[in-house]
């Protein structure tokens, strides 16, 4: 349905317009004039070689990088010019590659820091353990098929269920916009399958941004694939139209 | 919540979660803290040891801080003396301005002022000790005057992302210069010999056995007290916060809270504990200076905590009382050597024993009292007090 190449639509609401976005390091453009669009309830894939500056665009959406140029829109609100944690207030989630949990807490604890209650230093001295939270975890765990290993130290989870556990304190957080940063490297086969339910199922009620390499997960879960190469869209549109693109097959197969 | 099925969702087992202010194991270690101090120090020490005691004691309210903001939030910070000392100072000016009424000091070229000020050809109380009249204002004052430059330090560094190092850096700067502050400004501080010859707060005799003996106990409980309300913190959310942003700053700042705001508040909270306890020190020992501001009390406090254990706050208060028994014991024999065996038992500490005393004890003694049937409750593995503890 969404498998489409992006074509020139009457004006319609994105979830996320990206315009004209640039970043240099010292004057080396890891993000150069770079435009691109989210659907609502769409999963979009971005590939690229190394160096194509795909985290980059991750962390310039969520504030983690400040752009040199250009606009990030979401909803109507421009990012570019917003905090870490404002950004994530409006509604925008994002994963890191290597699962960013916290170690030293029980997976229950990491799924509760997340819950987006009692956010401020005073809300967070108040804040209490009330049943609407035991439900909301519970609900969570399940999801990312965690629900037994509630009170384990999330340091002995495996490389997967670390992957899961961080989806699911995202999840927690209700995003309208999620964003993974490698959501299946080091997982097993059987882990990557149920991933990629697991992201055709969350995508009800939100849109999600992944970078992957895996081209069968790719596969399995893209509405729309952007491929990006120095910084720049070389080629933008189902995974079917990208793989014959004869600019992504010289740039994949030059490296 | 009425029955405990395990049958589909909206059956968490609320007890499983549950997350008490103490374990029964907790409470344990919090009488048996409570019954040394309150009970087997006073009626086996002299009244010189006791004092001396009741001394190390105010300097475990900065160790207590230094477990939350150091062990528990990752801030190291090298200037807690500056709290403390600013702590002190503050009881100091409104014990100096009791003891320098008109009667006392009129032999003075300009009566009614501290001694160190007519000696340096001051005429007029300055505005700022003017307020220290008051004792409701000085009380407030104690808490509140550490808690603002804390938070100036830590709105200035932590806004800017300055951690790490580089914080610990500054602070020891900082607390450098108030030294050399103190010190410059004699006619306002009293220089280098500090604030001296405190003799009664609100009339009452401060320097008297039985006035030492009272306020020992006032320090015992307030330290208790302030025990209580750091384990508050702790088993409160942003406990758990501060120890996630310790290990993954990013992954809180992009779980939507402003991390800058935590780290300033956990800064503050330490900063007022260890004021509480410099204003203690003033009152048991009758005097404050400049000595206890800088770089070298404010690094010995660290050593305390590590010494006792960084995540322990048990662990903190025992540490500080052996590190000073130590101290006290064998710079009377070597006094020059002790520096040099402090430095050593720090280095010890950092390469061998990370977690200090609570991590031997959680390692090698609980494990065998864990044994005793009823001793410890079934949850009490959860204890958090220390590091992370294995699945159950």
């Amino acid at each position: 349905m969404n498998a489409l190449p992006a074509t020139e639509h009457a004006p319609k609401e994105f979830v996320l317009e990206v315009e004209a976005l640039t970043v240099s390091f010292d004057g080396f453009k890891a993000v150069d004039d770079l435009s691109f669009y989210v659907d609502e309830n769409e999963i979009r894939v971005i590939i690229g070689p190394n160096g194509a500056g795909k985290t980059t665009v991750l962390d310039l959406i969520c504030g983690r990088t400040k752009a040199s140029h250009g606009s990030i829109r979401f909803r109507d609100r421009e990012l570019t010019r917003m905090k870490e944690h404002e950004i994530v207030h409006a509604g925008v989630g994002r994963k890191f590659q290597n699962p960013t949990i916290y170690e030293e807490l029980t997976v229950f604890e990491n799924l509760e820091l997340s819950i987006p209650r009692g956010r401020t230093v005073f809300g967070a001295l108040g804040f209490r353990r009330d049943q609407a939270v035991l439900d909301r975890i519970e609900e969570i765990a399940e999801f990312v098929f965690l629900k037994d290993h509630l009170k384990t130290p999330s340091a002995i989870l495996s490389h997967g269920q670390k992957q899961w556990l961080e989806i699911g304190m995202l999840l927690i957080q209700d995003p309208s916009l999620m964003m993974l940063d490698e959501p299946v490297a080091g997982m097993s086969v059987g882990e990557r399958v149920k991933t990629a339910e697991l992201l055709n199922n969350i995508i009800k009620d939100r849109s999600v941004i992944v970078i992957e390499h895996d081209m069968k997960f790719v596969e399995d879960i893209a509405h729309r694939v952007t491929v990006l190469h120095q910084g720049k869209v070389l080629s933008e549109g189902s995974m079917e139209h990208v793989k014959n693109d004869p600019k992504v097959v010289e740039v994949y197969l030059g490296h | 919540m009425g029955s405990s099925s395990h049958a589909s969702t909206g059956t968490l087992d609320k007890s499983r979660f549950a997350n008490p202010f103490f374990t029964r194991e907790g409470w344990l270690y919090f009488a048996i803290l409570a019954v040394l101090i309150l009970v087997v120090f006073p009626l086996t020490l002299d009244a010189f040891r006791l004092n001396n005691v009741g001394k190390y004691l105010t300097y475990a309210f900065v160790a207590l801080g230094l477990v939350l903001c150091w062990g528990h939030s990752g801030i190291l910070s090298l200037g807690q003396g500056i709290f403390f000392g600013l702590g002190g100072y503050c009881m100091a000016m409104f014990l100096k301005l009791e003891a320098s009424s008109p009667e006392n000091t009129a032999i003075q070229s300009t009566p009614g002022i501290p001694d160190f000020m007519d000696w340096n050809q001051i005429t007029e109380l300055p505005w700022f000790w003017a307020p220290f009249h008051s004792f409701g204002f000085t009380l407030i004052a104690i808490v509140a005057v550490p808690m603002i430059l804390a938070f100036v330090i830590g709105f200035a560094m932590f806004t800017r992302r300055v951690g790490g190092v580089y914080f610990a850096i500054i602070t020891q700067a900082i607390a450098a210069i108030l030294t050399i502050l103190i010190i410059g400004q004699q006619g306002y501080t009293g220089g280098v010999n500090g604030i001296t010859d405190l003799r009664t707060l609100l009339g009452w005799n401060i320097r008297t056995s039985e006035a030492q003996f009272i306020l020992y106990f006032v320090c015992a409980g307030l330290l208790l007290a302030s025990l209580l309300l750091c384990r508050a913190v702790h088993v409160s959310k942003l406990g758990r916060l501060v120890i996630a942003i310790r290990d993954k700053e990013d992954r809180v700042r992009f779980s939507g809270y402003d991390v800058a705001a935590f780290k300033i508040f956990v800064f503050c909270f330490a900063a007022g504990i260890a004021a509480i306890g410099g204003a203690l020190f003033t009152l048991q020992v009758g005097f404050m200076s400049p000595t206890f501001v800088g770089i070298v009390p404010s690094i010995e406090m660290v050593i305390f905590a590590a010494v006792g254990g960084r995540l322990s706050f048990f662990g903190a208060i025992y540490g500080t009382l052996l590190v000073n028994y130590a101290k006290s014991t064998f710079s009377e024999t070597f006094p020059e050597l002790w520096l040099f065996a402090m430095g050593g038992l720090f280095i010890a500490v950092v390469m061998a024993f990370p977690d200090g005393l609570a991590g031997l004890y959680h390692r090698h003694v609980r494990p065998h009292l864990a044994k005793i049937p009823g001793l410890f409750d079934r949850q009490s593995g959860r204890g958090r007090d220390v590091v992370a503890q294995p699945a159950e």
